[in-house]
């Protein structure tokens, strides 16, 4: 790390000092990757931290950590699984976990051989170099996306899963990243590559593993995610974000759709100070379907602010979008979900709804959805609504004998509910059932 | 069913509540004893629901004067949910629908919730399945109620029976049922009134708000009383209820009103 600031002026923050410095890491055994970071590199040179000014940003006001210092992760975690079994989840056998941003082999089971990886990338590479080099790095775009690019200008490892043709998965992949370091900033970066005919589920899951009696500190995610699904493959996404409550999660997905492939995606945002998640769906070839579904459940002074594209490129496209958000305390939430059809993507099938409930006066909702459509014979539809519990229903449960504590919870807990329903892994579902139950609990 | 030995469960005198800074309740007097049946009539704006949702402590409605004793505590002074832990029902005339919670979940909540205010014992999901199956059957409600949320997409007819179940659950000294008639086709009435009728005990009681006195050919009341204007102004046995049917309410007030008169001269 620079540490060219003289000590005179005051400290500039981590992001400015990594842009003035331009990152430089070891250079990797791996050709691919110092050609992504030199690109990414370079890239950055162009680009400038995101302002409100900006129209992709306009909610959300990321000065805050642009302020704070951080620390690229040490040393690799000296974690047990008895430290972190409580966070696995009982339907996937099969885990690749990293602390504070490195791959931790003590903690993860990974799979590799002829058939199905589930792997850390420089384990991976040193096998199947082909199809990672076609795919790692090509899906999202950098160009106009700073985060990214700084992911991929500090690209070292990642997580990666490839599942060969007309392979199905039965089990769902556990991808866990924790943080236990404050101040730590790490750059999670997940591929994931379904090849034709295949089909896996795979759980991509942050997670602060609170010290107990230790003050909750500031760190910083900057995660990328890639997901390539071949001709007909099938994959399940599910995304939880349940940072600590002063982090600071940026993440980029990118999904690439081939034809008749089907994405089914589910995202959960519970943590951090202030997050932000872009999620671009590319539909490349006719008829793929993808369903987009999150749920935000969000007080004190959060900001979560999902952006979601979904890019019907070709016809016969289908798209189901359900977004949620939940907003207590003076927290705020952004959703802006943009659909777009583009000339040629005739019969094109969109439907997207987002609903929002305030749980008071203080609490702040943004949403924007987009329609952007150059075909002529498309079905797309998009509704939003914004409210607050109804009194009726309070009074209902308070006669039943639920406190209206209680009964508040209970119907803010009903309104998430529809979407972690969707959630096709029983554990993770109760689970998050009970943290929303707690989070819901602990607000009112 | 009047007994020579029953206690007063619910004294009601000179209630006055307005919503909306409207008057609706207007010195209210109303009397009831442990297992008594009670049927309240009275054409629509009477105060009929009024008086229903201000024992049950609804917010929108502000109680102005008056007292309500039930079985000799302040009900006025508990909120909603004291109310019920005390024992008071009222079953809704548009019951609330909760869609995202399973009405087994529901059920076993406010089940176990009054269990544990009352000092009683707990039930675990599969002792609680067992207890409501049973008292399904009692409203010919079928086992796939449990697994659908609270009373989304139930007719009208599953949401009254849903009402009764909570009641049957919950084991109320004193139900209100509020126009729980009102939607019901002949079979759903005579199950949901069987069901009322077999949770009747001397210790407990029943106060029926209603339109109609086809209700009361399956329950049948000990007292059946008209309100008009936000009081009672007539109470006297069954026999009422089959006149208002022939001869409507005009009759009663005007009575009503001609003895208020006489008394003033």
């Amino acid at each position: 790390m620079s540490t060219a600031t003289s000590i005179h002026q005051p400290a500039t923050g981590y992001l400015e000092m990594l842009l003035a410095s331009q990152p430089q890491l070891p250079t990797s055994p791996f050709p691919q990757i110092n050609t992504l970071r030199a690109e990414a590199v370079n890239d950055l040179d162009l680009l400038s931290l995101p302002t409100t000014r900006d129209e992709e940003w306009r909610f959300t006001d990321i000065s805050p950590l642009t302020k704070l210092s951080f620390i690229p992760a040490r040393a690799t975690s000296t974690l047990e699984t008895a430290d972190i079994a409580h966070l696995y989840i009982e339907e996937a056998s099969t885990r690749l976990v990293f602390v504070d941003g490195l791959y931790a082999p003590q903690l993860s089971s990974p799979v590799i051989g002829s058939g199905v990886v589930v792997s850390n990338l420089t384990t991976a590479l040193v096998t199947h170099s082909s199809v990672i080099e076609a795919h790692l790095g090509c899906h999202i775009t950098i160009r106009d996306n700073i985060f990214a690019a700084l992911n991929t200008a500090l690209l070292d490892d990642a997580a990666v899963i490839v599942v060969p043709h007309n392979v199905v998965v039965a089990e769902p992949v556990h991808l866990l990243f924790i943080v236990t370091e404050e101040d730590t900033a790490s750059t999670p970066r997940c591929l994931v590559v379904a090849e034709t005919d295949s089909v896996i589920t795979v759980i991509e899951d942050y997670v602060m593993l609170s010290q107990q009696h230790c003050q909750e500190n500031e760190y910083f995610t900057n995660a990328v995610t890639e997901i390539v699904l071949e001709d007909n493959a099938h994959v399940n996404h599910i995304r939880v974000q349940r940072e600590g409550s002063k982090a600071f999660h940026i993440a980029n997905c990118a999904v690439s759709l081939g034809r008749a492939s089907n994405y089914q995606s589910v995202s959960v945002a519970l943590g951090a100070r202030i997050s932000r998640y872009n999620l671009h769906v590319l539909q490349t070839a006719e008829s793929s379907h993808c369903t987009l579904d999150g749920l935000t459940l969000i007080s004190g002074r959060q900001l979560a602010d999902t952006h979601t594209c979904i890019d019907h490129a070709k016809p016969h496209g289908i798209s189901r979008q359900l977004h949620k958000c939940i907003v207590g305390g003076s927290a705020h939430a952004v959703f802006n979900g943009k659909v777009m059809v583009r000339e040629g993507a005739q019969r094109t099938d969109a439907k997207q709804s987002n609903h929002n409930l305030l749980l008071t006066a203080k609490a702040h909702i943004d949403t924007k959805p987009q329609l952007e459509i150059f075909a002529s014979d498309v079905k797309c539809t998009h509704g939003a609504t914004i409210g607050q519990l109804d009194s009726e229903e309070v009074f209902y449960l308070q006669s039943r004998g639920l406190t209206e504590s209680a009964a508040r919870n209970l119907l803010t807990y009903a309104f998430g509910a529809e979407v972690i329903d969707r959630i096709p892994i029983h554990s993770l579902k109760q689970q998050l059932e009970q943290t929303v139950l707690e989070q819901t609990a602990s607000q009112l | 069913m009047i007994y020579s030995d029953s206690k007063v469960l619910l004294e009601v005198r000179g209630l006055c509540a307005t919503v909306n800074g409207i008057d609706i309740l207007k010195n209210l007097d109303f009397t009831v004893r442990s297992g008594e049946v009670h049927a309240i009539m009275g054409q629509n704006g009477s105060g009929k629901s009024t008086f229903a949702k201000v024992l049950a402590g609804h917010p929108a409605y502000e109680v102005t004067g008056g007292s309500v004793l039930f079985e000799g505590q302040d009900l006025l002074a508990l909120k909603p949910e004291e109310r019920a832990r005390a024992g008071f029902f009222m079953a809704f005339q548009y019951p609330i629908e909760v869609p995202g919670v399973g009405n087994s979940q529901f059920l076993r909540l406010t089940y176990n919730t009054l269990q544990k205010q009352r000092g009683n014992e707990e039930l675990d999901p599969l002792e609680f399945d067992d207890f409501v199956r049973e008292k399904m059957k009692l409203l010919e409600m079928s086992p796939d109620f449990l697994d659908r949320s609270v009373n989304e997409g139930f007719s009208g007819g599953e949401k009254k029976r849903n009402e009764i179940l909570q009641m049957a659950l919950l084991e109320p000294r004193l139900a209100i049922l509020d126009e729980t008639d009102s939607g019901l086709d002949i079979d759903a009435l005579r199950i949901v009134s069987q069901g009322v009728n077999q949770l009747t005990t001397k210790d407990n009681a029943m106060v029926m708000v209603t339109h109609y006195q086809r209700l009361l050919n399956y329950i049948v009341p000990d007292f059946v009383h008209v309100m008009d204007a936000g009081r009672i102004i007539k109470t006297g046995d069954k026999a009422l209820a089959l006149e208002l049917e022939t001869r409507g309410y005009d009759w009663v007030s005007t009575e009503h009103q001609a003895a208020t008169e006489t008394r003033v001269i």
